[in-house]
Order: structure tokens, then C-alpha cells, then sequence
């Protein structure tokens, strides 16, 4: 069940993949020993509660930070990224939850933000502002976003939309992998759905996509692998044939952690109220 | 999906369009103020609206405006500069005294100038990126030092607290028509640094609006971490920005020191906070990501026109710094509602 790598042969190489990855800051360690690949066209979940180590794993797999143990190979190439630049160089694209936007500037210089085109040359060098506005409008189209006023600050946009024209802006930038921090965690029902749309789309069009999130139910609609953490460590890595949504559910929860703390539950019930399980 | 778009339209369409025309356009309300201002004193004081007035105003403007653009960029980005000030004063004492000292050609004085203030303006922002201390402790800091090295400098190698005159020197004329002459357009007399003024009011509005390096400037101070994540160059940035105070503190310094041939070492004390003053009238948050060069010039001659006006309506000169305080007030005010409004749902 643990097993860290089931690449078949034959499958293509992975675009990203992590080989008892560790990482420390002083002497607290904050991730041993993580193992993912992930290919084109495949949804790799990463599930874990507060302060398993998604952050952590997500600062190394998109540039922030380094790892200091085990192997991190893009595109089978080993790599020590130094910084975000680098891993969007390589193609990785990390939209995060909270901080994937600008909130006052408007949508289409959010979208462009680090990768603006230019036009004229010398003193005379300047952004290319007609092709920026015209391209950001086409390429929330393609995702089914229709944005009157590109011009609007994209913090009145709502949150999932947000996330939308992070993931739009990441595959118009000829991202092959897309890490997605926790990208429904602040939304409501229909927010997260559209979301989980356009993650969808994005792995049906070819990119490889690393979902982090603690919302198993959110991870099994699109997720092709689940990647267990608890406590900086992996707790189990399941195909998706191999794991019902319960299972992971149950895992997910603390697993047989959960199990003891319902014995413990269950003898001091007796002498409280019973409200019920939780 | 074929739902969404709908919805999205309907969403947009509610919050309203006020609050992000207003929000686009930082310096509106900053505006409607210099009007008020405007007409004000073209009412209360007689002498105002006339050439010499006007002209009168627009020298106060420009000399507190050359700096206040620089400073809006950098509030822009997310710092404060508290060493403005007296920056202005550190850049003509080094240009004075290197002259006087070296009896060099003032060109050189010049030169060398415009060398250690812009290492003063690196020295702030690298210590501002390597250390991730608040601005306001750093530039602080370089405030109070610059402030007592002007004096302790200058008490140490002239003998006194002002510069030596160097008006008979070697290139003084000529950098005198270039940083404090009065130049004549179309019958108007006006000084030199008007022309300063605009020419970086203009510089600062291309940078800002149409290059990346103000794509990124509005990006380091609105959000810094999305900004580095998506391969900003944060620090350089910052860097840039307090080398951008630094640069305009020179051409004032140079304008200080050629207009009066020579420099009290301890001037420039607290107009680090007209500059920002100025800037925040101007419509820039003190938080950063959102402002114009624009704005603070039109800021700068709201100041302009205050200073002055209450002179020409011959009244008590006190009155300025309350009216100011007012405006300034008022002005921030207004920004934190337009914030309120355009970060409605974030």
C-alpha cells in the first residue's frame, strides 16, 4: 500500500516527482521522507490536516524553499530550485490559496504579473497594455470566466473566480504542472465546483496537477493518486482504485488515531449527556 | 458552467462603477481638493491668481513635488522613506564641501554627489531587504544618523554649521542655470525645478503605468509574497524605489545648494513628513499597492498653494500646518473608503 513509486513501465516519465524528500528549519522537521510523482494528464491529491507539511511541500515543489534531504527530479533531471522564477522556468506553477493575486490591481495586470509583454524598444520599451487586456479576456474565455471589465481590481472579484483566473493564468503561461494550495478551502459548494471544473480541464488538457487540500471529498472527484501526510511524514499513498472515498475519508481524519480517540470517547460517555457521536 | 458567466456579469455589475473609477484614478479626489483649495484663495487673497503669485506657488509646489513623486513609488511599494529630508540636506553638503575642500570644478562636487546619495538610498533599501526590519525603523535610523553626520561632518571639517560660499568656483554659473535658474515662458517667469517637477512627474506616470517595473512596484506593495511567487524581483525592487528618493533628493539638494550658495547642515528636519503627507493627499495608500505620481503632484500643490496663500491672504503663517493637518485627515479618509470599496469581497 505504502509503495512509493508504481510507475508502470512504459508510463511516461514523471514531470515532477519527490523521492524521500525531507526538509528541516533549525531543528524542527517539518517533512521526512515524501515520495509523489506525478505525470501529464494526472491528479495527484496531497491530504493532510494543519501542520502535516502541505505548506512545506508545497514551498519546495514551487521554488520557495529548498529540501535538505532525499530527491526532487523534474522531468527525471535532478533539481535544488533556488527560487520561484526557477520552478516556473521549468514549468511549475503554484496558484495559492491567499496570496495568488494582487487584490487592487486590475485582472488583467494580475494576469500578466511577472511575465509581461513589452513592445517598442529602447526608452520607448513599454507594455504591450491593447495585447495584455485582449489576451487576458480571451484566455478567462477559453475557462468559461466572461469578464466584462478587465480593468475592474481583482479583489471584487469572488474568491473561486480568483482561483479560476490563477488556474487560467498558470496554463496560459505553458505551465505542464500546476500546484493548487488548498484552492477550495474558503469556498462555498458552487465555488468549489467551478473550481474543481477547471482543474479537470486543466488535466484533460495535458498537465499534471498536484491538488493539495484537506477535503478527501473535493480530492476523490478529480484525484488519480492520494498522497497521505501527518505530522511532516507520509501516512500512505493510494491509487484511486485502491482507496473508496470512506476509506479515505477515514485515513484522513486521523485514521487509527481516530479509532482510539472513539474508545475514549465511548467510556467517558456514560457519565455526560449523549449528544451524540461527532 | 454556462451559468457562471451570468452570475459573474450580475455580480460585477452590483458592486458599483464609482468605487473603481475611483480607485483607478488615485489622484480624483486629491483633484477636487486643489479646486477647492484653488478657488479658495483666488477669492481670500488678492495677488494669487496674478503671474507672480501663480509662479510663486508653483516654486513651493515643485520643490516639495520633486520629492514627493519619488516618495508616492516608494509608499507605492509598500515603504516609507523617513530620511528624505535630511537627505536633500547630505546630498548639497556633499556637493558643497567637495568642491570647497578639493577646489574642484562644482561639476565634481556634483558628481560625487549624486555617487553617496544614491548609496544612501541603496544602503536603505538593502538594509530594508537583507534585515526585513519595518521601513520605518531603518529609514529612522538612517534619518537620525544623516541628521547628526551633517552637522558633526560639517562642524568637523568647515568649522561652522554652514557650507563656505562657492559662488566664485569653477562651473557654479553653469549648474546654476541647470538646477536653480528662472527660465521665461511665454511672458511667465518661473524657476527651474518647475521644469524638474513635471519632467518627473511625467518619468514617474510612464514607469508606473506603462513598464514592468511599475507592474512589479504595484505588485511588491499590494501583495508581496503573490508577487515573488510568480517571479517578481521583490528586493530589487525596493532597492530601486529607495534609490528613486535618493536620486530626486540629490536634484533637490543640488537646488538647494545653487539657489543659496551655501547650506545650513541642519535644514531639511521634518520635511521627510511633507513628502508623504503629500504623497497620501494624493490619494497613495499608506499600506502600499495603490497611488500615482500624479497624485502626489497634485498633493504638492495643494501644499504649494496653502503655503502660499495664506501669505498672500496675510494671515497668521500658523494657520498652515493646521489646515494641512486637516487635509491630510480628510484625504485619508477618503482613500480607506475607496479600499473598503474595492476590496469588497477579499
Amino acid at each position: 500500500m505504502n509503495g512509493t513509486s508504481t510507475a508502470a513501465a512504459g508510463s511516461p516519465t514523471a514531470l515532477v516527482e519527490l523521492a524521500g524528500v525531507g526538509k528541516r528549519y533549525g531543528n524542527a522537521t517539518a517533512l521526512e521522507g515524501v515520495s509523489l510523482a506525478v505525470r501529464p494528464g494526472e491528479v495527484v491529491c496531497v491530504l493532510g490536516d494543519n501542520g502535516a507539511g502541505k505548506s512545506t511541500l508545497i514551498k519546495i515543489i514551487s521554488g520557495l524553499h529548498r529540501h535538505d534531504g532525499g530527491a526532487f527530479r523534474i522531468d527525471g533531471e535532478e533539481v535544488r530550485l533556488a527560487s520561484p522564477r526557477e520552478a516556473l522556468d521549468r514549468g511549475i506553477a503554484t496558484v495559492y490559496q491567499d496570496l495568488a493575486v494582487v487584490p487592487l490591481m486590475p485582472v488583467w495586470r494580475n494576469f500578466f504579473l511577472g511575465s509581461e509583454p513589452v513592445t517598442g524598444r529602447g526608452p520607448l520599451r513599454r507594455l504591450d497594455t491593447a495585447a495584455m487586456r485582449r489576451t487576458t479576456r480571451e484566455a478567462l474565455l477559453r475557462m468559461g470566466i466572461d469578464l466584462r471589465d478587465v480593468d475592474q481590481p481583482i479583489g471584487t472579484l469572488s474568491g473561486g473566480e480568483r482561483q479560476s483566473v490563477a488556474i487560467a493564468r498558470a496554463v496560459h503561461f505553458g505551465a505542464r504542472v500546476i500546484v493548487l494550495d488548498e484552492p477550495t478551502a474558503a469556498l462555498g459548494v458552487k465555488q468549489a465546483r467551478v473550481v474543481l471544473r477547471y482543474v479537470a480541464a486543466a488535466r484533460d488538457q495535458g498537465l499534471g496537477v498536484v491538488l493539495v487540500t484537506h477535503n478527501p471529498h473535493h480530492a476523490h472527484l478529480v484525484g488519480d493518486r492520494f498522497v497521505l501526510l501527518r505530522r511532516g511524514s507520509m501516512a500512505g499513498s493510494h491509487a484511486r482504485e485502491e482507496i473508496a472515498l470512506d476509506e479515505l475519508t477515514r485515513q484522513m481524519a486521523g485514521g487509527s488515531d481516530l479509532d482510539r480517540l472513539g474508545h475514549e470517547l465511548a467510556r467517558t460517555r456514560p457519565s455526560g449527556p449523549d449528544r451524540g457521536a461527532p | 458552467m454556462t451559468a457562471t458567466p451570468a452570475a459573474l456579469a450580475k455580480d460585477t455589475a452590483a458592486r458599483g462603477p464609482v468605487a473603481r473609477r475611483l480607485s483607478a484614478r488615485p489622484e480624483l479626489g486629491a483633484m477636487v481638493g486643489a479646486v477647492a483649495v484653488l478657488v479658495f484663495f483666488a477669492l481670500a487673497a488678492d495677488g494669487f491668481l496674478r503671474p507672480a503669485g501663480l509662479g510663486t506657488v508653483l516654486y513651493a509646489a515643485s520643490t516639495i513635488g520633486i520629492m514627493a513623486v519619488p516618495v508616492a513609488l516608494l509608499m507605492i511599494g509598500g515603504e516609507f522613506d523617513l530620511s528624505a529630508g535630511v537627505m536633500v540636506t547630505s546630498s548639497a553638503l556633499v556637493s558643497s564641501m567637495f568642491s570647497y575642500q578639493m577646489t574642484a570644478n562644482t561639476w565634481a562636487g556634483v558628481a560625487v554627489s549624486l555617487l553617496v546619495t544614491l548609496a544612501i538610498g541603496f544602503f536603505n533599501g538593502w538594509t530594508l531587504t537583507r534585515t526585513r526590519l519595518p521601513s520605518f525603523i531603518i529609514t529612522l535610523g538612517t534619518f537620525l544618523m544623516l541628521t547628526g553626520l551633517n552637522l558633526g561632518l560639517t562642524k568637523l571639517i568647515g568649522g561652522t554649521v554652514s557650507t563656505r560660499a562657492i559662488g566664485d568656483m569653477e562651473g557654479f554659473a553653469s549648474a546654476r542655470a541647470v538646477f536653480a535658474s528662472d527660465i521665461t515662458v511665454g511672458g511667465f517667469q518661473l524657476r527651474i525645478t518647475i521644469v524638474w517637477w513635471l519632467a518627473l512627474v511625467a518619468a514617474a506616470t510612464w514607469i508606473l503605468l506603462r513598464t514592468r517595473a511599475g507592474n512589479w512596484i504595484f505588485a511588491t506593495g499590494g501583495n508581496a509574497d503573490a508577487a515573488r511567487a510568480v517571479g517578481v524581483p521583490v528586493d530589487r525592487v525596493r532597492v530601486g524605489l529607495y534609490m528613486g528618493v535618493a536620486l530626486a533628493a540629490w536634484i533637490s539638494g543640488q537646488h538647494l545648494l545653487f539657489s543659496y550658495d551655501v547650506v545650513q547642515s541642519g535644514e531639511g528636519v521634518g520635511n521627510e513628513l511633507i513628502y508623504i503627507a503629500a504623497a497620501v493627499i494624493g490619494g497613495c495608500l499608506l499600506t502600499g499597492g495603490h497611488g500615482s505620481a500624479a497624485g502626489a503632484a497634485v498633493g504638492a500643490l495643494i501644499f504649494g498653494m496653502t503655503s502660499k496663500g495664506i501669505v498672500y491672504a496675510q494671515w497668521d503663517p500658523n494657520w498652515f500646518k493646521f489646515f494641512l493637518g486637516a487635509m491630510l485627515l480628510l484625504a485619508t479618509l477618503l482613500n480607506a473608503w475607496i479600499r473598503k470599496r474595492a476590496e469588497a469581497s477579499s
